[in-house]
């Protein structure tokens, strides 16, 4: 579905991509996990033909974005990051004037949207101003907008950022009933638990490159141990900590307000930790998460 | 609630065949801005009008007793200011639809970036907009010059038709320099300055109200070399069948060099600000 082959994107001096390797098979939900500013975003931008690349070798249904960008977008459903819905129409005239862009015949838009304002759950919302919408609701007429086409790839940039948990929930379980109908999913996130839900394949991207690449459990278990323990001292104490308790685990990260010892049984961690008459004003034991994969290849936490 | 249902026979999605009908793909949507503004364009398409051609054409007009010789043609002071301040609507409606509603669509609702996240790209967007500013003014100027009529201020029926065909004209050449200066600037504070200093010294100065002869030799040939008199003049003489069929071209090239410059140009600045 999406292949690219060194794909750069620069702006002046700054290179936001700087050459990466991405190849997307159909049906899978794909995701780029990476921090603020990694290049994510610019990535999808490329992808959905608003964004020439500035090097390497870029195909979307094996088409190039440079020279069949309206065919290509034709095919595509996009969810951007900041809903762009008409605010002063209605949820019914957000969808209708939108499926009419992609040549699709009024009645059968008209039926596509009943379809789509049951699949998000926004029904009785038909007939009200999008003004009147809550975040969600917002987000997921978005959703349904992007769908009116019927897309073969569906593009969501950090489909969930800014909502209330229940919320992301809701688009969550949406998204994943996509998922389950064959809708190949592209998604950019900061949130682990948002790519661990919904990616079957994923990069991890850092300053415009990608650092690792798998499923989500293969990368936890390549990158990191099973388990974590985390250990909460008081402010300023977890530098010098670190030194006394880097023998019990494989390996130890020093956070501003924790520390991280990962071993594949924390509970074992944490008992030893005792017997040397440390005490931790609070402790954890969970299990790795991409969180900790993204701390162990850049050092660095995914939102800052 | 039914799942994500696909089964229906779907006619596939395509990228338009050409770029008129790529526009024609947006008719719904500006269908749709017209059914959720056209109640507060009423007063401006239908009462605005009579009150100028009352209070400066038929009130005003009352008092200025001028030789018909220097009303370039026309027989009274209404039937000189009735086709200027035609022509000056189709202006205004220009500056009131491509400043803010498309600063909006840039930066506040971000509309625009839906629109080219389609199979649409800049032209075709473009080409919507500037068709559907051109319907709704020739619309509005219709109803101006059906609102003059009674005043007995035309000479011929053929004369007020190509006058009204001529204000789709006028508008394009305020409305892409207009559109492209709205596609162009960082913050909404801009739009003071094209108003305080380019349609209220037009509307003021282009021979609408007064013959610009009356400006003197040099600021007569400022006031000449500006859009709204090109625009007001040609109105004018259609308006009164006075007609000098050479200026008449010059006016209409003018015009029609003005928005075809200023429309390529803001064609490319739109897919600047969309695609980068």
């Amino acid at each position: 579905m999406i292949s690219a082959r060194g794909l750069r994107k620069s702006f002046g001096d700054f290179e936001a991509v700087r050459g990466i390797d991405v190849s997307v098979r159909p049906g899978v939900a794909f995701g780029f996990l990476g921090p603020n500013g990694a290049g994510k975003s610019s990535t999808m931008r490329m992808i959905c033909c608003v964004s020439p690349p500035s090097g390497g070798e870029l195909r979307v249904f094996g088409m190039d974005p440079a020279k069949d960008g309206p065919k290509i977008k034709a095919r595509l459903g996009v969810c951007p990051q900041e809903d762009t819905l008409d605010v002063e129409l209605n949820v019914y005239d957000n969808l209708f004037v939108y499926g009419r862009y992609f040549g699709l015949p009024r009645a059968e838009v008209k039926g596509r949207i009943e379809e789509l304002l049951d699949f998000v759950q926004l029904t009785d919302k038909a007939k009200a101003k999008v003004d009147d919408l809550s975040g969600g609701m917002k987000r997921r007429l978005t959703i349904a907008r992007s769908l009116i086409n019927r897309p073969e790839i569906l593009v969501l940039d950090e489909p969930t950022t800014g909502l209330d948990p229940q919320a992301r929930h809701v688009i969550w379980d949406r998204l994943f009933r996509l998922k389950q109908a064959g809708v190949t999913l592209l998604l950019t996130t900061h949130y682990m638990d948002e790519a661990e839900q919904l990616c079957d394949e994923l990069v991890v991207m850092d300053q415009g490159r990608i650092v690792a690449h798998g499923t989500p459990l293969g990368l936890i278990q390549q990158h990191s141990t099973r388990e974590v323990a985390e250990l909460r001292f008081g402010v300023g104490e977890h530098e010098a900590l670190a030194a006394k308790v880097e023998d019990l685990a494989e390996r130890v990260e020093v956070l501003p307000d924790r520390l991280l010892l990962y071993s594949d049984d924390g509970e074992a961690v944490i008992e030893a930790v005792h017997s040397r008459d440390l005490s931790p004003v609070a402790t954890l034991v969970r299990r790795s998460s991409l969180e900790d994969v993204f701390l162990h290849l850049t050092g660095r936490t995914l939102v800052d | 609630m039914t799942d994500y249902a696909d089964s229906a026979p779907a006619t596939p999605p395509t990228a338009p065949a050409g770029l008129v009908s790529g526009a024609l793909r947006m008719g719904d949507y500006w269908l749709t801005v017209l059914a959720r503004t056209w109640k507060g364009g009423v007063i401006t398409t239908f009462v605005t009008p009579f009150f100028y051609v009352l209070a400066l054409g038929v009130l005003l007009g009352e008092f200025v007793e001028a030789d018909p010789a220097t009303l370039e043609g026309a027989d009274s002071y209404l039937a000189f200011v009735a086709p200027g301040m035609v022509a000056a609507h189709a202006m205004t409606i220009a500056f009131s639809e491509m400043t803010y509603p498309v600063y909006g669509m840039v930066k506040w609702q971000r509309i625009y970036f839906s629109m080219i996240a389609s199979p649409l790209t800049a032209s075709h967007i473009v080409l919507a907009q500037l068709g559907f500013l051109m319907l709704r003014t020739l619309f509005a100027c219709g109803v101006f010059l059906l609102v003059l009529a009674p005043f007995g201020v035309f000479e011929t029926w053929w004369g007020v038709l190509t006058a009204w065909l001529v204000q789709g004209l006028v508008v394009l050449a305020f409305g892409t320099p207009v559109l492209l200066f709205s596609l162009s600037i960082k913050g909404e504070e801009s739009f003071a300055l094209i108003f305080r200093l380019g349609m209220i010294p037009l509307t003021l100065f282009s021979g609408t109200f007064f013959p610009v002869a009356n400006l003197g030799p040099v600021l007569e040939k400022v006031a000449m070399a500006s859009p709204l008199w090109q625009g007001v003049n040609l109105t004018r003489m259609l308006a009164l069948g006075e007609i000098d069929w050479a200026l008449a071209a010059v006016h209409v090239g003018y015009l029609g060099l003005l928005a075809g410059v200023c429309w390529w140009l803001a064609v490319r600045r739109l897919g600047e600000r969309l695609v980068s």
